[in-house]
């Protein structure tokens, strides 16, 4: 616990320079024609999974909670700014149609016709309450916010109290991103049912910009994003939070006797969590387009615990390394482009196959490479365990003290 | 029967006299009686004649009147009735005494009887009675339900009349009920409309309910304060209450011009358009008119010129409708009957309720067997092993892929079902066997990690189903006894196949009780999950055992998915359906106990039941309450509604 911040962390300055390196070479790249738009965004969206990823680790790798809602936070993030994003835009382009007209229209006029054509397609023309906010960019973006980190409060209050641990709060965490997902189905749940809030990367007012323009935007504002982020995690996990975080994750028993308030450390982390993830969630859909309730539905959120478990947990760039390389492989595999494989009476179509291979290897890498990919890391630094010719550091298998040994 | 007797002798002797009296016989003579009126074929006059015809008693009555209905009745030259039928593409004469064929009509020299619609209706309402007294029972059964689908008052003679004769059991008691139902409605006599409605306040049944509902039909009428409707007043209506808004209120105001219509907003500004001038509306710029107190100010000035309907203020509704009372007033003219209507209506709508309650109790008893069996080989996995197999889901949909494909090589239905439940079986054992092998066995201390590794296999395998099955539900077909539904009355009733997972989640429980309590593998299994070490220094081999126990919870989780895939539909996404609520109804059960298990189950069909009354026609909203009570509800028992303790408690 001794020493500069930098020298407790010293993956800080080399994540956050090759960040910066990335981002510039895309940029100039893109500048120069070299990349599409949507490669843009895609690694505009990857730098935001890579966001909501570390935050995972934060809980995951660190308290041991292993969250199933993270991304019921990450989607709500993108629902808060995507009723902005509506009604703003809808606002500008309903004012443009209603100027035609012989007589000027009334502000409530104009409400009408905005709420006509958000909620039209679930058959109502008023604004529920809960959009009672969305003409305001302040209140919607405090909102990203504060919406996943209440849910996180009350969720984690409840569920910490009761001293729910391990799969039963996996399990738990699972129901709550199911029952949210089947509530936001529902159109009168006021945010459009299955539709979900679309046309999300038109950003209003500056339709005369170009997407190209609006993409780079994005991705440096993705990458700042994560870059503070990293630091802050950086920053959480290496003094006596963090110490007392890996001790709750190690043996949640022992901390308690020593007196420290558990529910509370775990409550805090995961009501941040929540809110990184929010952000996270409010810089990826303005580049995705549309939020739907199917992006909660249970296959997703697991994907965030893969890119941890896939870069190596209880490390942050082992989530960042995780979250870049499985979703821009993935992106990879599902654009279409790799040409199908013939193998006699199989045809490997790529699109199909490749949440099969995803599937296995997930399984693979839990099985060989528990520490992920960034296992990788500790061979080049020369981390090896401590000789200790086989014996263990205490009686119990359960408790992660070898690793600790080791940091 | 006697009579019967009697006048079916009489037909014989009719048909022995027709034969040598050829075209002449009482029918005819009847017909020739009423000529006159049957050809003015005036709705007005008609009565009489039908009438006649009817009470002639004669049986040979009931064709010519269908004939005459049909438009198939005909006057030859010499001015007799005859009935023409089409016979291989010839119209053929048939005698209406006899009804025996007597050669090709000539149509051209004849002259047919056309009734008009009216009249037709009067006919078919004559021909019901001879229909309620028809010999065939399937005649008269479709007679009652004719009536019952278009009731008329005219039908409620003919209707008494054959309650008498009435001799299948069945069929007298729906006359005797349909006779209460059309007597409450169209009697004469008040004292029987109330008696037949009273009788009638113990009966539940839908066309009941029908019956019953229009004696209440009731329309609103606003009058000046202090005045007093005519007519039998159902009750005083307060404008912005429960039964009337204050705009309908206003509305009625209107309509019974007590009060200046409101201009709509649309129409204020359609006016202020049309009354545009020099860019000027009443004196207000248009440019200014995005301001409603602009707006208002512009048409009230049109208003004084009297071109426009003046505007009508909030506070001005709110008087007319103070100075005004609003009344429901029935249609029905007797407050015996009304009351006796409601009284009954208020019966049968407590007996109603109390069998959708038990409706409702067979829904959520079927639904929570759904769950239990979903969740029974968790509770082997799971709950006595404590591994987390998020696979579960896809063992469910491999077991009904397995049926599905069992059913296509064999195509009997009920065979085809003996024989995919063990293959299901060991389709699913085996893949437990084969998981628990590969992966599992090197997890069981990371139970974290088991979760993530078995999604892992999860993702996987539903991509295959995908990639194999395609993306669309696959049929499977229950054998056709299991395809119906046992229903008790109009309210309760329940499908077979829910019956069947019901007797199955039984048999498993049965079995899985048998199987831990009282075979070797039970112990063996009880001693490997209680201490493994202890179980392997007295010979049991724990690999071996843990291996058979995984196997056996997969494969029961394959024979619950042929039950889940007849019952609802076999996709590659059927098994992530369930999972979550398996796991779910496992933990709220209280993990490593069966009989929790099945509180578990329990709990939670009967919650997702329960509240769907609250909102039948939302299924999504009741599941996410569900969920969100069953969050709450571990707070207060974080080990489940049954909690081991003491040492099986594990940690």
């Amino acid at each position: 616990m001794t020493g500069s911040f930098l020298k407790r962390n010293p993956s800080v300055p080399v994540v956050l320079g090759l960040l910066l390196l990335g981002t510039l070479a895309v940029a100039a790249m893109a500048a120069s024609g070299g990349l599409s738009t949507s490669f843009v965004k895609t690694l505009g969206m990857t730098l935001c999974l890579a966001l909501a990823a570390l935050a995972m680790d934060l809980v995951w790798g660190y308290a041991g909670i292993l969250s199933l809602g993270n991304i019921a936070f990450f989607a709500l993030g993108g629902y808060m700014i995507g009723m902005w994003l509506m009604t703003a835009r809808t606002e500008i382009i309903v004012a443009e149609s209603l100027a035609g007209q012989a007589i000027p229209a009334t502000p409530q006029e104009i409400r009408d016709a905005v709420g006509g054509q958000i909620f039209g397609v679930v058959g109502s023309a008023d604004f529920p309450a809960i959009w009672a906010f969305s003409g305001s960019l302040p209140a919607q973006l405090a909102l990203v916010v504060l919406v996943p980190s209440l849910l996180a409060l009350v969720f984690g209050w409840l569920a910490f109290r009761s001293r729910v641990t391990g799969v039963y709060l996996s399990i738990l965490t699972q129901a709550m991103t199911l029952a949210l997902a089947l509530y936001l189905f529902q159109n009168d749940a006021g945010l459009r049912g299955n539709n979900g809030l679309s046309g999300l990367q038109n950003l209003p007012g500056l339709s005369a910009v170009p997407q190209a323009t609006v993409s780079l935007w994005f991705l440096w504002g993705s990458a700042l994003a994560l870059g503070l982020g990293y630091l802050l995690c950086a920053w959480v996990v290496s003094g006596k939070f963090g110490a007392i975080l890996r001790g709750i994750r190690d043996n949640e028993a022992r901390v308690r006797f020593l007196g420290y308030p558990v529910e509370g450390f775990k409550l805090a982390v995961f009501t941040l969590s929540a809110a990184i993830t929010g952000i996270a969630g409010a810089l990826y859909y303005p580049q995705a387009g549309i939020v739907n309730p199917a992006e909660m539905m249970p296959i997703a959120s697991i994907y965030l615990a893969v890119w941890v478990a896939i870069g190596g947990r209880g490390r942050l760039y082992g989530a960042v390394i995780g979250a870049i390389a499985v979703s821009l492989i993935s992106s990879f595999f599902t654009s279409g482009k790799l040409p199908d494989l013939d193998l006699g009476p199989v045809r490997l179509v790529w699109v199909d196959w490749w949440l099969v291979m995803l599937g296995f290897s997930f399984v693979l890498v839990t099985l060989l490479a528990p520490k992920g990919l960034g296992g990788l890391v500790d061979l080049w630094t020369q981390r090896r365990r401590p000789e200790r010719h086989g014996a263990d550091l205490g009686p119990d298998t359960g408790a992660f003290r070898e690793k600790e040994a080791e940091a | 029967m006697m009579i019967r007797t009697f006048k079916t002798a009489l037909v014989v002797t009719w048909l022995a006299l027709g034969a040598v009296q050829a075209q002449a016989g009482p029918v005819q003579d009847l017909l020739q009686e009423q000529g006159a009126l049957i050809e003015e074929s005036s709705r007005r006059t008609i009565g009489p004649a039908i009438e006649a015809i009817v009470d002639s008693g004669l049986e040979r009555v009931q064709p010519v009147l269908q004939a005459w209905q049909d438009k198939a009745l005909w006057i030859d030259a010499e001015g007799r009735f005859w009935r023409v039928i089409e016979k291989d593409g010839d119209e053929i004469l048939v005698d209406v005494d006899t009804g025996a064929e007597a050669g090709p009509a000539d149509t051209a020299a004849m002259e047919q009887i056309k009734p008009n619609s009216g009249i037709r209706a009067l006919i078919g309402t004559a021909l019901v009675q001879f229909q309620l007294s028809d010999p065939n029972p399937a005649r008269r059964r479709a007679a009652l339900e004719s009536i019952t689908r278009d009731p008329e008052p005219e039908l409620l003679a003919p209707l008494r009349a054959s309650i008498e004769t009435e001799d299948d059991a069945d069929l007298l008691a729906r006359k005797v009920r349909l006779e209460r139902l059309l007597t409450a409605r169209f009697d004469e006599d008040e004292a029987a409309r109330v008696a037949a409605i009273e009788a009638l306040s113990t009966d539940a049944a839908v066309e009941t309910r029908a019956a019953l509902n229009p004696l209440l039909a009731s329309r609103m009428v606003a009058l000046p304060d202090g005045e007093t409707p005519e007519g039998n007043v159902a009750r005083e209506l307060s404008p912005g209450g429960d039964r009337l808004s204050r705009a309908a209120a206003y509305g009625a105001l209107v309509d019974a011009g007590l009060a200046p219509p409101r201009p709509s907003d649309a129409e204020i500004r359609a006016a202020l358009e049309a009354n545009r001038a020099n860019g000027e509306v009443g004196g207000v710029a248009v440019a200014a008119l995005g301001d409603p107190q602009a707006r208002a100010r512009a048409y009230d000035a049109l208003a004084a010129e009297g071109l426009v309907a003046p505007r009508v203020e909030e506070a001005d509704v709110e008087a007319a409708l103070a100075a005004h009372a609003f009344f429901d007033v029935y249609a029905e003219p007797s407050a015996a009957v009304t009351d006796a209507a409601r009284a009954a209506l208020t019966s049968i709508g407590i007996r109603v309720g109390a069998m959708k309650g038990v409706d409702i109790g067979l829904d959520a008893l079927s639904l929570a067997s759904i769950y239990f069996l979903a969740a029974i080989g968790l509770a082997v996995t799971f709950g006595v092993m404590g591994v987390i197999n998020m696979a579960h889901g896809e063992f469910i949909m491999m077991g009904a892929y397995t049926a599905y494909l069992v059913q296509q090589i064999i195509p009997d239905r009920t065979l085809s079902l003996i024989a995919a439940l063990p293959a299901a079986f060991v389709v699913t054992f085996v893949a437990g066997v084969a998981m628990e092998r590969l992966v599992i066995r090197h997890l069981y201390k990371r139970p974290l990690e088991t979760l993530l590794a078995t999604f892992g296999i999860s993702i996987a395998l539903q991509q295959l189903a995908k990639i194999v099955f395609g993306t669309q539900a696959r049929p499977l077909t229950a054998p056709d006894w299991l395809g119906g539904a046992w229903i008790i009355n109009d309210v309760v009733g329940i499908s077979h196949i829910r019956i069947a997972i019901f007797v199955l989640a039984l048999m498993f429980l049965g079995f899985f009780l048998f199987l831990m309590k009282r075979t070797r593998l039970g112990l063996e299994t009880r001693s490997v999950t209680q201490n493994p070490g202890m179980a392997a220094s007295v010979g049991i081999d724990p690999g071996r055992v843990n291996m058979l126990t995984f196997g056996l919870g997969s494969g029961i989780a394959g024979i619950a998915g042929v039950a889940i895939g007849l019952y609802a539909k076999v996709t590659s996404e059927m098994g992530a359906d369930y999972i979550v609520q398996s796991f779910m109804t496992v933990v709220v059960g209280g993990v490593g106990n069966i009989w929790g298990t099945l509180a578990g189950a329990a709990m939670i069909g009967g919650l997702q039941k329960g509240i769907e009354v609250l909102n039948p026609s939302n299924t999504l909203a009741a599941q996410t309450w569900m969920i969100v009570a069953v969050i709450i509800f571990i707070q207060f028992r974080p080990r489940g509604i049954i909690a081991l303790r003491g040492r099986a408690a594990g940690d």
